[in-house]
């Protein structure tokens, strides 16, 4: 009898006519789509072990400082793309940390990777706890442009103290830190330096994905979508933005110490303006919401200016930005929306049979 | 027992007085309608009950809890849940999302990230999909379902908490007449166990499964009380003639 009345229901209200065809085709594309991101995943995966066997060694350094940047622009990933928090002051927390563990290395002649990694991630998490207390804490939700200016102006703020302060080294920044060192052994730039970035990419990014797959990453998708509403549920949608700030801030962290050890020097650039628009042009480009999204971006978009930019020196800037607009405009969902459908990006949370399990990218 | 007290509550936009000085009372296991014209002010004392908007003046009390600065989470964490009168389900997500999103908002941080409950969640989940009708599109965003439908989502969404108040704005707007009557079905059962508030332009409707029923117009209440006392007075006719 339920039956009959959810038909005659159905009847009376036109647009589900029209739906049963592409309901059935939504749900093919679905079961087909669902293999597209786990092979996706491990084909890059799979690539990425084999950079440093099959380049050259100035490729492979090269390809480190990507790793890096692919880090950092997960923790921008975790906060726009899932929490929809307009974070522009990124830099702020990946260039905190690199001058922390720079000060570290000059001033206590520390490069030990298990004193300057944690301490980055810490250094990160704590500035954008702070910054959190102020932006996102307030009884009201704060809108995305208070949100978006005064993390912008907490990383300009940083880039101008810092190139101000001779304690910091001004605009030199601080040059010629140590080697990172693990137990005895020095972590010179090459395939040594290069596999401990992806084996904390990889942790990382498995770590995200655990925590957004979880219940924890519906309720993160519930702030993006609505934050409003879901205030009347009970979510305390102020404390949820506070905790993914704060771990994207200690991943941004991470990010800033490594690159600050790699490249042997930080400057007043890790901190400003620029680097913030870096990491949200990456995300964007590849795709905000999908781990793997972020990742393409910053390979795509870095690849191409290490490659490009010798053979078309004085253009280049105008051919990438032209590129991102193109992306911007008519994939908004970013590269990654070419590969994998738009279920398989937002994901679920449940579904038949596999309870528990879900797929969210 | 008195479950919702609502004193003197004033409300004022700029000029416009929303509410004058409105006051009722909503017992246990009691389904309480509020009617009356268009603009009288109905979603907004609605709005002043669940935190959707602070009153100017006037106290709101809950369970005897003195709640009129509680913010909408604090509400909803003492069992209150809201249905705006426009919808306002996840499009993107699932049906099934829609609801465990609702259904698991009241757990700690540290049981989200660890997903303790997925399991034991998931059954209600399927119930509460089933209760109303849509279980056979639980994997499907939300965006695919009918006006009605979407409704009865919402519906769900605010009973998947098991609120002790449930505040339902126009729950049957852009429902056919059998949607109607399933809403009623849906409805019923919930008595048991919560009180229900509801605002609704179909008299008839309300008249089916309210106990009591509170009458605004112009932003104060004229009259409040039983169906039969509120069919019989002569002040609701004149409201109700006045807008005909
Ligand atoms: N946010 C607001 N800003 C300004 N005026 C408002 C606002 N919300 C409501 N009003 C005004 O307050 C009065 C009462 O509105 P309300 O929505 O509470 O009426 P209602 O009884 O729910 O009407 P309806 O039956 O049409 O839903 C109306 O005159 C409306 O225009
Ligand atoms: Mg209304």
């Amino acid at each position: 009898m339920s039956h009959q009345s959810t038909d005659k229901a159905a009847a009376t209200l036109g647009p589900q006519v029209v739906e049963l065809p592409t309901r059935r085709t939504k749900d093919l594309a679905l079961s087909e789509s669902r293999r597209i991101l786990p092979a996706l995943e491990i084909s890059m995966f799979i690539v990425a072990v084999l950079v440093p066997l099959l380049l050259q060694d100035y490729v492979t350094v090269f390809a480190t400082r990507v790793l890096i940047l692919c880090l950092f622009a997960l923790s921008f990933d975790l906060v726009w793309g899932y929490a929809g928090i307009l974070s522009l002051g990124q830099s702020l927390f990946f260039g905190m940390a690199g001058y922390g563990v720079a000060l570290l290395s000059r001033d206590f002649n520390i490069s030990s990777i298990f004193v300057v990694f944690p301490v980055g991630a810490l250094i990160g998490f704590v500035a954008s706890l702070l910054l959190a207390g102020f932006l996102l804490l307030g009884r009201h939700p704060s809108s995305i442009v208070f949100v978006s200016l005064g993390t912008m102006t907490g990383a300009y703020a940083a880039d101008r103290l810092a190139g101000g302060s001779s304690y910091l080294g001004g605009q030199n920044g601080i040059p010629s830190i140590q080697l990172m060192t693990i137990g005895p052994y020095e972590l010179n730039e090459g395939s040594t330096f290069y596999y401990l970035a992806l084996g904390i990419l990889v942790f990382v990014y498995l770590l995200s994905r655990f925590l957004l797959r979880s219940q924890f990453g519906l309720a993160l998708a519930g702030l993006r979508e609505n934050e409003y509403r879901i205030g009347f549920f009970g979510y305390k949608a102020q404390h949820l933005k506070a905790v993914i700030f704060a771990i994207s801030g200690a991943i941004a962290g991470m990010a800033g110490s490594l690159y600050a050890f790699h490249e042997g020097f930080v400057g007043t650039n890790v901190l400003g303006v620029v680097m913030s628009t870096q990491v949200v042009l990456y995300v964007l480009f590849g795709g905000s919401g999908t781990l793997v999204g972020a990742i393409i971006g910053t390979i795509v978009i870095e690849a191409l200016s290490f490659w490009l930019s010798n053979s078309f020196q004085d253009v280049w800037p105008i051919i990438l930005g032209v590129l991102l607009l193109l992306v911007i405009m008519f994939r908004p969902a970013g590269l990654v929306s070419l590969l994998l459908s738009e279920r398989e990006r937002v994901g679920t949370f449940g579904r038949p049979g596999k309870r528990g399990k879900n797929d969210t990218a | 027992m008195t479950l919702l007290e609502v004193t003197g509550i004033d409300k004022t936009f700029g000029k416009l007085t929303a509410l004058n000085n409105a006051a009722f009372t909503v017992h246990k296991n009691e389904f309480h309608g509020l009617i009356g014209p268009n603009g009288s002010g109905k979603s907004t004392l609605m709005k002043c009950v669940a935190g959707a908007e602070n009153p100017t003046k006037g106290r709101v009390s809950f369970s005897g809890v003195d709640i009129t600065r509680f913010s909408p989470a604090e509400r909803a964490r003492a069992g209150m849940s809201l249905k705006f009168q426009i919808t306002n389900v996840l499009p993107a997500l699932t049906l099934y999302d829609n609801v465990l999103l609702a259904l698991q908002a009241k757990l700690s941080l540290v049981s989200l990230v660890f997903s303790r409950s997925r399991s034991t969640l998931h059954d209600r989940v399927m119930n509460m999909l089933e209760q109303f009708r849509l279980a056979d599109r639980a994997y499907q965003p939300a965006a695919v379902l009918s006006h009605g439908q979407q409704q009865w989502l919402e519906i769900a969404m605010a009973l998947a908490g098991e609120p002790k108040l449930l505040l339902l704005d126009e729950p049957t707007g852009g429902m056919s007449y059998e949607e109607r009557r399933v809403t009623g079905e849906l409805l019923r059962p919930i008595k048991d166990s919560c009180s229900l508030i509801i605002v609704e332009h179909d008299l008839d409707f309300i008249r089916d499964i309210c106990d009591r029923l509170t009458v605004l117009d112009q932003g104060s209440v004229i009259c409040s009380g039983t169906v039969q006392e509120i069919q019989a007075s002569s002040k609701v006719k004149e409201v109700y003639l006045r807008r005909a």
